[in-house]
């Protein structure tokens, strides 16, 4: 793992939850949807801050993709937990949720998560990896 | 009634997240480090490669479905909940998932992990 693949990690982190934060900001702005209403939710893409979401999400999909190409799913997912952390404290001081104690630990354990798989190996299956290595060795012999 | 339907949606994003998941991880070490390749081969031939995939477009479409079901959720209910519960119940899916379908090697370590988030989720739901 290099500096630069932690980065990566860090910006799933990161542009998850304040994507995930500017869509519950703007979903609220534009208000309970009806079972009965259903193609409202295709409006709600018109709202600034689900238009600023989407592009963050956007952010968060491009580091997500990459990550998942040189680790495993089961890596990616809990090292880029500690996202939710941010979520809850966006939550919190900026949405003015109510974060209940329960929650707060909640968060805690899914954090604690992070440090198990964190140090761990972030590619365990040989297969997929020999095929990517003979995919860029191929690359390579073709430039 | 709320309550069933935030939850109603949670379950939809979960199922949707981890195929998009699996999907998009079995496209992605096919394509290979995108680092290495947009190195030797440039950005063009990476977004390329990685569009023209089959299972990043069904990986899209199985997200697509997770995110709409997502902005339903989050109108139903709070961020702190909607949010990290998919994601969380999405991890736990996605280590039974990758076990069984990626073959990933998830030794104890990872085990725990999912555990200590299993459990998180559940004081996150109370």
């Amino acid at each position: 793992m290099t500096f630069r693949k932690y980065l990566v990690l860090a910006g799933v982190a990161i542009f998850g939850s304040v994507g995930d934060s500017l869509l519950s900001r703007g979903m609220k702005e534009v208000g309970n949807i009806s079972i009965h209403n259903l193609q409202a939710v295709f409006f709600a893409v018109r709202d600034p801050w689900i238009i600023s979401g989407i592009f963050l999400l956007f952010a968060f999909f491009a580091a997500y993709v990459t990550a998942l190409s040189w680790a495993d799913l089961t890596y990616v997912l809990p090292a880029t937990s500690i996202g939710y952390v941010l979520l809850a404290l966006i939550a919190k001081f900026i949405l003015h949720e109510q974060v209940t104690p329960g929650r707060w630990l909640g968060i805690l354990l899914i954090t604690a998560g992070v440090g198990f798989v964190a140090g761990g190996p972030a590619l365990t299956h040989a297969h997929d990896h020999l095929a990517e290595h003979a995919e860029v060795a191929s690359v390579g012999g073709e430039s | 009634m709320k309550h069933a339907y935030t939850w109603g949606a949670i379950a939809v994003i979960v199922a949707a997240s981890v195929t998009g998941d699996v999907l998009m991880s079995r496209a992605m070490k096919q394509v290979g480090d995108v680092g290495e390749l947009w190195r030797k081969r440039g950005m063009l031939v990476v977004i390329g490669r990685v569009l023209r995939h089959p299972y990043f477009v069904l990986g899209i479409l199985a997200m697509a479905v997770a995110f709409f079901s997502l902005l339903f959720g989050l109108s139903w209910g709070d961020v702190s909940l909607v949010a990290p519960a998919t994601a969380s119940l999405t991890f736990v899916g996605n280590a039974a998932a990758a076990k069984v379908l990626r073959h990933e090697h998830v030794d104890q370590r990872r085990w725990i992990a999912a555990c200590l988030v299993a459990c998180g989720v559940a004081l996150l739901a109370a």
